[in-house]
């Protein structure tokens, strides 16, 4: 039987970098394939250009074995292809409907769409309510909506991008049961995904790509993670260095009954957020986006100073009046999810970048003008601690890959020494060397007695290097729990909480440290 | 095949000194076209404007004493469009600037001093800055578009004139003209130059726009400016905020306007009438563009554009050119500008295009989300 | 006041709230597409200009009104090739469109000025438009009737078909729209041609209906009022028609006054009323919406770029 999809010497360049390089696999009708590999080595290009986003500049591709060219989404679509993408096309202010009616290229009447709708959230086990406002579901509802939109058109092959990064653990598994059904009835499934052990549990056959190319064909029922894993990154696992010196047991941060309003036009309001961090200690929050944590880590930062209720304490001084200058002098540093745009400045050299928030505590302003001299020698020193691959202090922050720029600014912050450094998504999107390389410069911060706060998305990170955690959920904090000994599978309701999570039998054992 | 835009890997900074001299040579040309469909000489009435005036001596003198004011305003509007504050209400406030300074001037008339000038001039320069005051608070306190209220306070300050010069202000001596008393000696703007027209102003236009250029590239103030103009949530981060931002911006940008204005006033005007906006608030918009928002770059675009003023004038009298003649030409330097910038940042290359996505792609690192960053 | 006295101010202020519905709407439909077209006032002086010098050749006020739409869509399409297609800076090109379309107007002109041509009056025969109560119904110029079909037009559109949810959907995300497949740039190209030849028919109302004359800068900042419009009903075209009407309202008291003899206030501040309305009224809403999230396209601005 002809493979539903085969690639052959697949090429695409772009300025500067060769995304893919002579990319060759197939997939079997009714398989559950996998494409595994690192942020960086070429994955969501290759499956754009599958789906007709993007044309490749050299090779072929064979559907059900014939060759075809696929020129966009709409032929993809035509084709049988249907594609979860890991960002959703989703229109916030529109309803469910709506969304799935733009989805699709003829959609039936309303009414008949919703009957058909609903046959497949029954046929699948989805509960999706059509009539509401995407702005108002969770990001697992609304990743269903992207789901059910690709299975009206009944597709022969389904792409599913890195879909399990924004879902609990107990969503995880309802998103596998669905497609288990839907390979039994012969679609066939890529799946492109960074995380071994859903790999392993989930798919037959794996790709794994590295620096665009492929470097291994594999079984994943076959292989172990760290065989998969060094195959990806191309080289041993670096384990994380122990941690120097203990907790002590001043507290450095103490947030109190923090409450404030979600930021317009749809965000989460925090209600009664509270925890304390321990000099030396590194504290996890962990939770679904669009919980509340953008607005935690505004309120902490001191960017919005428009709070309902609550008080923050650093080293035993009050610094909820401060503003945001103020609060890096007393000695609180923060890095925002967003590098691009909010972290750093894309059009500004790094030199200036370090401006943005060191030019307090590291002497670059005096009487009102730059000192540019010394702005350049900061930024260097931090391009070297670093190992950030820049062409120099003058180098664009935009012309920095995702990864070294995440090091820059996380340098920037930890070379002005702070006495509590609170980040969020420390790596996402940023490839396992430098990721590896920020979780160890965290660690070694904690060591010289830093209060740490992390708040993260990737909850396997969290549990690899905190020391303490809590669970964030549509605003509410949980009580902070020991990492030591946690129960994932209480983690993962927890952060299913309240967005009306049916709870499903725990399929993840207890997590021993 | 076709010609496609790639992305370049960093802007080019020869591009971005080329472009503003391939837009002004692009309107000669396609200027010098559209005037000969219109039924002139186009070929004429371009080197009518534009060279004839630059072999003159004498008209050299016309060029500064245009470009002052162009550059002044200017230069207080290009650190508001750094911030992405656009004040479009440059006009209203250059009138009220010289509105203020000819209140002082009118109440002034018969007494003598050397601070009766400075005296109108620092009146000029709050008046400017009390008409953006309205803006900025709309925005700041209300979030309303700055575009629209600004604009709209030229209308009125317009209307306001022409109240002034009929009724309250206007001159008992004056055969009932609408307009103000002549000024007194010692409230005219004194010449720097003696025997020529080049007064006071135009050094001053000049050491206002080397001060702002030194300010924007090295003062603390000048980077907050243009962080808060790149990335509004990086400048909240680095603990600038938004609204004092707004506030500098409209309050530099009004008080320049208003200096303009008090500088025209007691200078080549000598009295205020109802054709006292000649329509320097919008032009000035076009200059700063031109002057890629430096304002070095903006001294220079403020003598090119003086230059359709004064050509302008001479083609009317020489060809019949009507007067709205160089407006057009501005405007189309300002369209060529817009459409040479994008060679900045993108290269023009003759490839064969992405199959249904002929479009430029981003490129690595200047995106906005996540993913994208995520996906390099 | 006699009813007749009361009959011709409605009708006044239907002719003068007509040019700024219909450049409004216009807009509206750019502005939910995601892009923001400040040249409107520009437009309509093309449109007006054009309007008037076709109908003065033609002698048909009609086809003046067609080569009016026609020519806004044509200015309106150096807007579109530069802020589409180059992703020049949408607020600096609107204003340069605005400038430019002040100035070829004026050139284009120069030879009209003082003359009058036959205005695009009233369709309906006389018996009809011309009784003193029926002529509020029949009296009118067809473009006001346009300007309310218009409206029930627009409102059918966004909300009731497949291509105005395509570009409610592309005002909302492009990137999302542009990942499914939707052609983005095509999508505001024809959002933008249409706004501009709205603009050009509400111009060609002042040179061939209200006056009709050509003078330089005939429009006076109508077009300005007719963003601001589309701000404070907040992107609804329902809310358009009862802006429209009310900023009809303010510039009829205008004209009343004067003509009633009205001393008491200064010409001057009545010639301004309509402009400190607009701010009052964008104060007005603009606070009441704070906090509450906005109305506006989320892509309202922000230039189009396929991602690779």
């Amino acid at each position: 039987m002809a493979p539903r999809l085969q690639l052959s010497g697949i090429t695409k360049r772009f300025p500067g970098v060769v995304a893919n390089e002579a990319v060759s696999f197939s997939v079997a009708p009714g398989e559950i394939h996998a494409l595994l590999g690192e942020n960086g080595a070429g994955k969501s290009t290759l499956v754009k250009i599958i789906y007709g986003v993007q044309k490749a500049d050299e090779g072929e591709i064979a559907f059900d074995g014939h060759a075809v060219s696929i020129d966009s989404p709409r032929e993809a679509r035509a084709l049988g292809i249907g594609m979860v993408f890991q960002h959703f096309s989703l229109f916030e202010a529109m309803t469910v409907l709506e969304n799935i009616a733009l989805g699709m290229d003829n959609p039936p009447p309303r009414r008949e769409l919703e009957t058909a709708v609903r046959d497949v959230l029954e046929t699948y086990k989805l509960t999706l309510d059509p009539h509401r406002y995407v702005h108002t579901l969770s990001v697992g509802e609304r990743q269903r909506i992207e789901i059910v939109r690709a299975l009206l058109q009944r597709p022969k092959l389904l792409i599913m991008d890195e879909p399990t990064s924004v879902l609990t653990p107990q969503e995880v598994e309802q998103l596998f049961d669905t497609l288990r059904r839907l390979a039994s009835e012969g679609c066939s499934i890529l799946y492109i995904s960074h995380k071994l052990h859903e790999i392993k549990e989930l798919c037959e056959s794996a790709t794994i790509l590295r620096g665009g190319k492929v470097v291994a064909t594999c079984d994943p029922r076959a292989e172990s993670t760290r065989s998969m894993a060094e195959l990806m990154i191309g080289g041993s696992l670096k384990d994380l260095a122990p941690r120097e010196g203990e907790c002590s047991g001043a507290n450095r941060l103490v947030v109190e009954a923090l409450s404030m309003a979600g930021e317009p036009p749809f965000g989460t309001s925090l209600a009664d957020v509270s925890f304390a961090v321990r000099a030396g200690e590194i504290f996890g929050i962990a939770g679904v986006a669009g919980n509340g944590q953008n607005e935690l880590l505004s309120a902490l930062s001191g960017e919005r100073a428009d709070y309902e209720g609550g008080a923050i304490t650093l080293d035993d001084t009050p610094i909820t009046r401060l503003s945001v200058t103020g609060r890096r002098v007393a000695g609180l540093a923060t890095l925002p999810e967003e590098r691009n745009g909010h972290a750093a400045v894309p059009g500004l050299s790094l030199a200036e970048n370090a401006i943005l928030s060191a030019r307090r505590r590291k002497g670059l302003v005096s009487g009102g003008i730059i000192r540019a001299g010394a702005a350049r020698r900061f930024a260097a020193a931090v391009i070297d601690a670093f190992s950030v691959k820049a062409t120099g202090p003058a180098a664009s922050a935009a012309s920095l890959s995702g990864g070294n720029l995440q090091k820059f600014v996380m340098g920037r912050e930890i070379m002005q020494e702070p006495a509590v450094l609170v980040v969020s998504q420390p790596t996402w999107g940023v490839d396992a060397g430098a990721a590896s390389f920020i979780r160890q410069a965290m660690v070694d911060l904690a060591g010289k007695g830093t209060a740490i706060v992390v708040v993260s998305q990737d909850l396997d990170e969290l549990l690899e290097f905190c020391d303490r955690m809590a669970v964030i959920n549509g605003g509410h904090l949980s009580d902070a729990m020991e990492v030591k000994g946690i129960s994932v599978e209480r983690v993962g309701l927890l952060m299913g909480g309240v967005h009306g999570e049916a709870d499903h039998p725990p399929a993840t054992a207890e997590r021993a440290a | 095949m076709a010609f496609v835009l790639e992305p370049r890997r960093e802007p080019s900074r020869a591009m971005m000194l080329a472009a503003p001299v391939i837009a002004v040579g692009l309107t000669l040309v396609v200027g010098a076209l559209l005037f000969t469909l219109l039924g002139h000489n186009g070929a004429l009435a371009v080197y009518e404007i534009f060279v004839r005036p630059l072999f003159n001596p004498y008209r050299w003198q016309d060029l500064l004493v245009k470009a002052a004011p162009l550059a002044i305003i200017a230069t207080g509007l290009a650190i508001g469009f750094r911030a992405n504050v656009w004040n479009i209400g440059a006009e209203g406030q250059y009138i009220l600037g010289g509105l203020a300074g000819t209140g002082i001037a009118l109440a002034t008339l018969d007494l003598d001093g050397g601070w009766v000038l400075p005296l109108m001039v620092v009146a000029g320069v709050v008046g400017g800055m009390a008409w953006a005051a309205v803006p900025a608070f709309l925005k700041t306190r209300m979030n309303v578009n700055e575009i629209l209220s600004s604009l709209m306070l030229n209308y009125v300050a317009i209307q306001l004139l022409y109240y002034l010069m009929r009724g309250p202000w206007k001159d008992p001596m004056g055969f009932n003209f609408p307009q103000t008393a002549m000024f007194s000696a010692a409230q005219t703007l004194p010449v720097a130059v003696p025997g020529t027209l080049i007064h006071l102003g135009i050094p001053i236009a000049a050491a206002l726009a080397l001060t702002a250029w030194f300010l924007i590239a090295r003062s603390i103030t000048g980077f907050q400016i243009r962080v808060v103009g790149l990335a509004p949530r990086a400048a909240r981060y680095g603990g600038f905020r938004q609204s004092s931002t707004v506030w500098l911006a409209l309050m530099v940008g009004g008080g320049m306007a208003g200096l303009a204005g008090i500088l025209e006033a007691s200078g080549p005007f000598g009295q205020m009438v109802p054709q006292f906006p000649t329509g320097y608030g919008y032009t000035a918009i076009i200059v700063a563009f031109l002057g890629r928002l430096n304002p070095l770059g903006i001294l220079l675009a403020a003598l090119v554009l003086a230059l359709t003023y004064v050509g302008g004038e001479s083609a009317q009298t020489a060809l019949g050119l009507p007067s709205a003649a160089a407006g057009v030409f501005q405007a189309m330097m300002l369209f060529f500008l817009l459409a040479t910038d994008i060679l900045v940042r993108y290269r023009l290359a003759w490839r064969r295009p992405a199959a249904g996505h002929p479009l430029p792609a981003a490129g690595q690192g200047a995106t906005k989300t996540r993913a994208e960053a995520a996906t390099a | 006041m006699t009813l007749a006295l009361f009959i011709t101010i409605l009708m006044t202020v239907a002719a003068a709230a007509t040019p700024l519905l219909i450049a409004a709407l216009g807009e509206l439909v750019v502005e939910k597409s995601g892009v923001l077209n400040l040249g409107v006032e520009g437009m309509m002086l093309i449109g007006a200009v054009t309007g008037f010098a076709v109908a003065s050749v033609t002698g048909v006020p009609a086809v003046g009104a067609i080569a009016a739409m026609g020519a806004g869509a044509l200015a309106a399409l150096i807007f579109a090739a530069l802020t589409l297609s180059l992703m020049a800076n949408q607020v600096a090109t609107g204003l340069a469109l605005t400038i430019f379309g002040t100035g070829v107007s004026a050139l284009l002109g120069a030879p009209y000025v003082g003359i009058t041509t036959t205005p695009l009056g009233p369709v309906f025969p006389d018996a009809l438009a011309a009784d003193p109560i029926w002529r509020i119904l029949f009296g009118h110029s067809p473009l006001v009737y346009v300007g309310l079909l218009l409206t029930l037009g627009v409102w059918w559109f966004l909300k009731h078909s497949r291509p105005g949810l395509i570009l409610r959907a592309v005002g909302e995300s492009d990137s999302a729209a542009h990942s499914i497949g939707y052609p983005v740039l095509k999508i505001r190209y024809v959002a933008v041609l249409f706004g501009g030849a709205m603009a050009g028919l509400g111009g060609c109302y002042y040179s061939l209906v209200l006056t009709p004359m050509w003078a330089e800068r005939l429009t006076a900042g109508r077009g300005w009022i007719a963003i601001a419009l589309v701000v404070f009903a907040s992107w609804r075209p329902g809310r358009v028609l009862a802006g429209a009407y009310l900023f009809g309202a303010v510039i009829t008291l205008e004209l009343q006054a004067k003509a009633a003899g009205l001393n008491f206030f200064a010409p001057e501040l009545l010639a301004s009323l309509p402009y400190l309305a607009t701010v009052l009224v964008l104060a007005i809403i603009s606070a009441g919406r704070r906090g509450a999230g906005t109305a506006a396209p989320a892509c309202l601005g922000q230039p189009f770029r396929a991602s690779a």
